[in-house]
Order: structure tokens, then C-alpha cells, then sequence
């Protein structure tokens, strides 16, 4: 995915004379060679030689967050902004267990992160020792591979392989399980570390077969009703330039996923917006009468392709992902090509430019013009007759504000769906949120690690009063550091999506989704030394923008009351087809 | 559908646990397990039995694939293959039975390895269809104790399962 460092001399390498550093000190070297800037992390019993080393250097920062939770976010975030691994240091035993949440996040994302937990002696694996857990057996599901250091000398060949594996193929996070007794200040080994890697059992496959890429090609030109799904395979795999051409070429409706939001420029025309269970209309229409689907880096799930007896039944499928298991997991692809997204878009770029042939020009004229059909029917379109703010408001008035260029961090809910439906993405990798496992206080610390990386850039944190309180302790995270986010609470008084829910399935009966006795969300920011704003009226709302936008560096905290009976629309309705969907409480389809 | 999977595996700490710890978290299913290091000491042979249909035996293959320290996956009852499995059988073998149970064990080309006045304990080794005939033809004779290895297997002719 990203370019490996390769070797600068190695020849060079080879005659300087050998360091000697401690485990310890190996740790954080191999990190600064790698070209680590920032480090997340809570010191604690287990790790304590590796932040004595910290100390000593001054390549790589540490960044003290308040809860390992919030350090993996960060990793995280800065991984789906820059493309690159994000790091992680955490103790042992809780501190461990406390970076499962956000381990499992990157994991369900496909997000390249290094996470290095502490573990206690050697000799006291096993025995129940002080702050002991099995971090490998813990974090054995919910990440790409995990390892222990058995010798110290083997750590700098242990973080360069945890960075291959991370950052290759399909990404996703590596955990690193470091004994304390590997780390002893006053033991030292030779340091030498790898320019590169290679592994004989895990080769990942970077072209496309070009007879696959021929086929597709074939299938795409003789489509009449065509539609390209794109996914978040083409943010991480950095295809948006080449996906933006071949489906400019061809003249193609373009739908994104959650996760491949910005993969497209949202106010371009052929953008039909996001597809799925809350997708627009015309894009879930367009995409279940469509003949030929070219789904790129996206892996058919269950949010999107709702029940999947009744999936798309026209469609003829390509599929490229450089997962193999992704493909024909829950829908059969007819033409699959495994590979890199990037290369193989090249390929067929090439291959179409060569041809020179484009579709049936009149079928595909028909087909823009029931699609234009499709996106006056619903458009969007929310209530706007109450004196109340609506949530779809906040967000379009955020997105013009922002020019749609600010790094939108999303947090989990009713919030999370209004922010990728009105938000206009224009770029890739600016869109963060949880889109697989669905973490609430994601994007506070999400928030704080673009921030933290990207200084000069607007970076918002769209979350409502109930994810907030998720991670809420970070405020004074953003304290230390001068994180001027702008946080944009919707804050409705309930738990949304699930009293949305309970609308709709459970006649009303709010178990549990009522947020009673919620802080002064005001004050409580300028407890922490923060700028707070209530808006409670849509008059309100635009001078409370453009006050928190111009504090550049400070943390503003706009607590933004808002309807709170309002639903997230369209809603695929459960068990149907892509286009059996709710539009509003009153109609369906 | 009935399928033997042949993987050869990096012979490190912890392969084996996440190998296994697939098939729990994707609910695939596991009806025989083996696995010894080969001729090379980095690497370990590992023999599964398990059933499903194509589609979950295709992502089973993919899913093992994607382990880093997968090596290589094989589904050797795709084409030609041998399989063996071993069984060893203790049976109560006093007075009348015992003539039976010794031709039994002659008819399955079995060989009684351990011997007690009173009792027989037998070895056999075939597919695992075999030993389950076996087991039923003891008929009546009363089966104190059975221990079976799981299937083995290799492909036939010249084709290899290595490096």
C-alpha cells in the first residue's frame, strides 16, 4: 500500500560499526527509523524502560492520552488520514484490554496500525502475575497478526515485520507483545534494522490477472445500465485519482460507501451519493436496476446490500479487492480480479484508452435520465417547517463553512449518518469514522489524532451527547496538546439511533435511550480550559460557526440542541431489496 | 460435503492456536484435526476434516489463506488423494469372544498390539470409513476405550503439498 523504505546503502550498512542499545532503547530507534513522528500512549509497570527511553531521545513524541482507548483512535485516525501505520504503547493487563475496543475498530476498517503492549516477565507468563493477561490470545480475532518478543535482539526485525504486515496487502493492525525483561536498560544487543522484509507465507498479491482486467473491460463497455460501487479499499488504497478518471471516461454514476466517501467528489454530477441501508434513493435504486456493477475496494456488506436473496438480481458483478476471502463471501462476484486497487484501475484505464470504444451511448443516456427521475423523488429532502434546528441543517450549514475540505470525524449514531449523507466529501481520506464496528468515542480522539498530524487543517468532530460521553476525559488530552478541534455535538437528549429504532420496531418504548441528568456540556469545556456554545435556534447557529471557525487554535465545544424526534431517511427496510426503503415516517417505497 | 484440507504452517508459537481459533470465530466446522512438524523443523504439516458446501469450503481455503503464517492450503480430496487415519480399540475379550474378536481384527488387517487375559487392545489403520465399519462389525463385543488420530492425508501421483 504505502512504499517501504528501501535500502539507502547497504553496503554502507554493513562496514558502519554495530550499535549496542538495550530492548528498550531498540524499541523506540526502530520506530524513529521507520519514520515515526508520534507515538500514543499511557505509560505503566510493564513499559516503563521503553518510556525511559523515550525520554532519552527526542525523534519520536509521545502523546499522553487519558485512556488507551483514546491512544488506538488516534493511531487510527492519523493511519485513514495519512495512509500510514499509526502507533500505539500501552502497559500491560488493563492497559491492554483498554486498547482492545480500538484495536477491533482498525480492524473491522482495514486501518494499518502498530500496537505495542507491555507484558510482565518472561518467567511469570502464565502465573497469574500482577497486571497479566494473554494479549495475544486477546487480540488473536480482531487483528491482522499479533507477536511476542521471545529474545531481544529480535526487536528491530519484530517492528519492521509488524509494519510490513500492517501496512501490505489488505491493512490492518499488528499487536506487538513486549515481556518487560526484554527491555532491560542495562542489557545491551547489537541494533540493526531491516531495510526490508520478506515473508515466504505471506506474499500479497499487487497486480490484477490482465485476463480478468480484459474481461471486466469487455462486461463494462457491452453494460447498459451501468453503476460503479466504490469502497474504502479506494481511500486506503489511494485510488481515488484513477477511479475519478475511468469512471469520467466511461461516463458512470458513482456510488460510495460509508467508508469510500470523498473516493469521489460529492458535488460532482455523476456522484449519485452513498448507497446502502442509508444511502440516498437514487443511489439505491440505481444500483438494483444496474446490469453491470463494478464494485472497487468495497466488500458487500450486510449495511449494504440488505437482504441479499434479493441483491441487485440484473447485475453482473466485477469485483476488485485485494482481499481474496472478500470476494463472493456474501455475493457471488462473476468477474472477480484480486489485486491493489490502484494498479489494477491503471490497468483498465490503459486498457480502455488503447480500445478507445465507450458504452451505448443512447442506453446510457436512458439510463442518466431515469437516474435524474430517481434523484427528484427524494434528493434529501428533510423537514424544515419546525422552528426546531435540524441535524441535516447543522451539517450542511458545516460542509459550506468548510468548503467540504475539513477533516470530518465522526463518532457512532443518528450523527454519524446525517454527517456522511450532507456532508459534500470532495477529497479522500478527509471522512473518519467507524464504519465496521460501530465505536461510539471514536471521534473525539479520531479527532485529535488528524489535528495532532495536520495542524494548520479544520478538523471536526461530529458526535452527539451520548457518544461524547464515551471518551469525554480527552478534553483535557487536547488541554496539553492545543488540539483546536471544533466539536459538534447533536445533541438531541437521546441515545438516536437506537430511540430511532425503537420508532420504528418497538412502538416507541424507550428502554434505555434516554439520556437524563446530561452535564452543562458549556461549562464543562471551559472546565477544561476550552471555548463552550450553546445554540438552541437555527439563528443561532451561523455566528456560532464562524466564531468557533475562526478560533484557530483553540478546542471549541458547540453544544447544538437540536430536533429530537428526528429519524435518519432513507432507511432500507429490513429483510427487502437495495431499493425497498423507508423515505420518511409516513412513505416507502 | 466432506473435505480434507492439508496446510503446511509456519512451526511457530501460537500458528496452531489461530489456525483453530478460525474456525471457532466463523463458525466453520471441525471434525478432525491433526498436525506434526515435517522433515523441514520450520514447518508443520496439518491434516483437517471438515464439511460444508463449496461456498464455505472456498472461504474456508481463503480464510486460512489470509493467516500470515500460512504457508500453503491444499484441498487434497479435490483430486486423487490417500488418506490414512490411525485407530487404536481396548475390547473386553474373555471366553467366547475372544476367537471373534481376533478374526474381526485379521478380516480389517488390524493387529492386536496389547494383550490382557481378559481384554484385546487393537490397532488400525485406514480411512476414516473403514475404522467406522470396523467399530460396527465388533458387534456386541463391549469397547472400553477408542483413540483416533484424525485423518491423514496426500495427494496421489507426482503432485507435493511443500515448499
Amino acid at each position: 500500500m504505502t512504499s517501504q523504505t528501501q535500502p539507502d546503502d547497504k553496503s554502507a550498512d554493513s562496514t558502519r560499526a554495530t550499535e549496542m542499545l538495550s530492548g528498550a532503547a531498540m524499541v523506540i530507534r526502530a520506530l524513529a527509523d521507520e519514520g515515526v513522528e508520534y507515538l500514543y500512549g499511557y505509560p505503566g509497570g510493564a513499559v516503563l524502560h521503553i518510556y525511559d527511553a523515550l525520554f532519552q531521545q527526542n525523534k519520536v513524541k509521545h502523546v499522553l492520552v487519558r485512556h488507551e482507548q483514546a491512544a488506538t483512535h488516534m493511531a487510527d485516525a492519523y493511519a485513514r488520514a495519512s495512509g500510514k501505520a499509526g502507533v500505539v504503547l500501552v502497559t500491560s493487563g488493563p492497559g491492554a484490554t483498554n486498547a482492545v475496543t480500538g484495536i477491533a475498530t482498525a480492524y473491522m476498517d482495514s486501518i494499518p496500525m502498530v500496537v505495542l503492549t507491555g507484558q510482565v516477565m518472561s518467567h511469570l507468563i502464565g502465573g497469574d502475575a500482577f497486571q497479566e493477561t494473554d494479549m495475544l490470545g486477546i487480540s488473536r480475532p480482531i487483528c491482522k497478526h499479533n507477536m511476542s518478543v521471545r529474545r531481544p535482539e529480535d526487536i528491530p526485525y519484530l517492528i519492521k515485520k509488524a509494519f510490513h504486515i500492517a501496512q501490505t496487502g489488505r491493512p490492518g493492525p499488528v499487536v506487538l507483545d513486549i515481556p518487560k525483561d526484554m527491555t532491560m536498560p542495562n542489557q545491551q544487543f547489537p541494533y540493526r534494522y531491516p531495510a526490508e522484509i520478506n515473508l515466504r507465507s505471506y506474499q500479497p498479491k499487487q497486480q490484477g490477472h490482465s485476463g480478468q482486467i480484459k474481461k471486466a473491460v469487455t462486461a463494462l463497455l457491452a453494460a447498459k445500465k451501468p453503476v460503479l460501487y466504490a469502497g474504502g479499499g479506494v481511500i486506503m488504497g489511494g485510488a481515488s485519482q484513477e477511479l475519478t478518471e475511468l469512471a469520467q471516461l466511461l461516463n458512470l454514476p458513482v456510488t460510495n460507501t460509508l467508508m469510500g466517501l470523498g473516493a469521489y467528489p460529492a458535488d460532482d454530477k455523476q456522484f449519485i451519493g452513498m448507497l446502502g441501508m442509508h444511502g440516498s434513493y437514487e443511489a439505491n435504486q440505481t444500483m438494483h436496476h444496474a446490469d453491470v456493477i463494478l464494485a472497487v475496494g468495497a466488500r458487500f456488506d450486510d449495511r449494504v446490500t440488505n437482504n441479499t436473496k434479493k441483491f441487485c438480481p440484473d447485475a453482473t458483478i466485477i469485483h476488485i479487492d485485494i482481499d481474496p476471502a472478500s470476494i463472493s463471501k456474501t455475493v457471488n462476484a462473476h468477474i472477480p480480479i484480486v489485486g491493489l486497487v490502484q494498479p489494477v484501475l491503471s490497468n483498465m484505464l490503459a486498457l480502455l484508452k488503447q480500445k478507445k470504444k465507450k458504452l451505448d451511448s443512447a442506453a446510457l443516456e436512458a439510463w442518466w435520465q431515469q437516474i435524474a427521475q430517481w434523484r427528484s423523488v427524494h434528493g434529501g429532502r428533510y423537514d424544515t417547517s419546525a422552528p426546531l434546528l435540524k441535524p441535516q441543517y447543522v451539517i450542511e450549514q458545516v460542509s459550506k463553512i468548510t468548503k467540504g475540505e475539513a477533516y470530518v470525524c465522526s463518532d457512532v449514531g443518528q450523527h454519524q449518518m446525517f454527517a456522511a449523507q450532507y456532508y459534500k466529501f470532495n477529497k479522500p481520506n478527509r471522512w473518519i469514522n467507524s464504519g465496521g464496528l460501530g465505536t461510539m468515542g471514536f471521534g473525539l480522539p479520531a479527532a485529535m489524532g488528524v489535528k495532532l498530524n495536520y495542524p494548520d487543517a479544520d478538523v471536526v468532530c461530529v458526535t452527539g451527547e451520548g457518544s461524547i460521553q464515551m471518551n469525554i476525559q480527552e478534553l483535557s488530552t487536547c488541554k496539553q496538546y492545543g488540539l483546536g478541534v471544533k466539536i459538534i455535538n447533536l445533541n438531541n437528549g437521546y441515545l438516536g439511533m437506537v430511540k430511532q429504532w425503537q420508532d420504528m420496531n418497538y412502538e416507541s418504548r424507550y428502554a434505555s435511550s434516554y439520556m437524563d441528568s446530561l452535564p452543562d456540556f458549556v461549562k464543562l469545556a471551559e472546565a477544561y480550559g476550552h471555548v463552550g456554545i450553546r445554540v438552541t435556534t437555527p439563528e443561532e447557529l451561523q455566528p456560532a460557526l464562524e466564531r468557533a471557525f475562526a478560533l484557530k487554535d483553540q478546542l471549541v465545544f458547540l453544544d447544538i440542541h437540536i430536533d429530537p424526534k428526528e429519524h435518519v431517511y432513507p432507511m432500507q427496510v429490513p429483510g427487502g431489496a437495495m431499493n425497498d426503503m423507508f423515505l420518511s415516517k409516513t412513505e416507502r417505497t | 460435503m466432506r473435505h480434507i484440507i492439508s496446510v503446511l504452517l509456519e512451526n511457530e508459537s501460537g500458528a496452531l492456536a489461530r489456525l483453530v481459533g478460525l474456525f471457532a470465530q466463523r463458525g466453520y466446522n471441525i471434525d478432525s484435526l491433526n498436525v506434526a512438524a515435517t522433515e523441514d523443523p520450520t514447518l508443520s504439516r496439518l491434516t483437517l476434516v471438515t464439511h460444508g458446501n463449496d461456498q464455505v469450503i472456498e472461504q474456508i481455503s481463503k480464510q486460512l489463506h489470509k493467516l500470515i503464517e500460512v504457508v500453503k492450503v491444499s484441498d487434497i480430496s479435490e483430486a486423487a488423494h490417500i488418506e490414512r487415519e490411525l485407530m487404536l480399540v481396548k475390547v473386553k475379550a474373555g471366553g467366547n469372544q475372544r476367537e471373534e474378536v481376533k478374526r474381526c481384527a485379521d478380516i480389517f488387517r488390524g493387529q492386536i498390539i496389547d494383550v490382557t487375559p481378559a481384554t484385546y487392545t487393537i490397532q488400525l489403520v485406514g480411512t476414516s470409513d473403514k475404522l467406522d465399519a470396523f467399530i460396527q462389525a465388533l458387534g456386541s463385543t463391549p469397547i472400553m476405550e477408542v483413540v483416533r488420530s484424525g485423518a491423514s492425508g496426500i495427494a496421489r501421483g507426482e503432485k507435493t503439498l511443500a515448499l
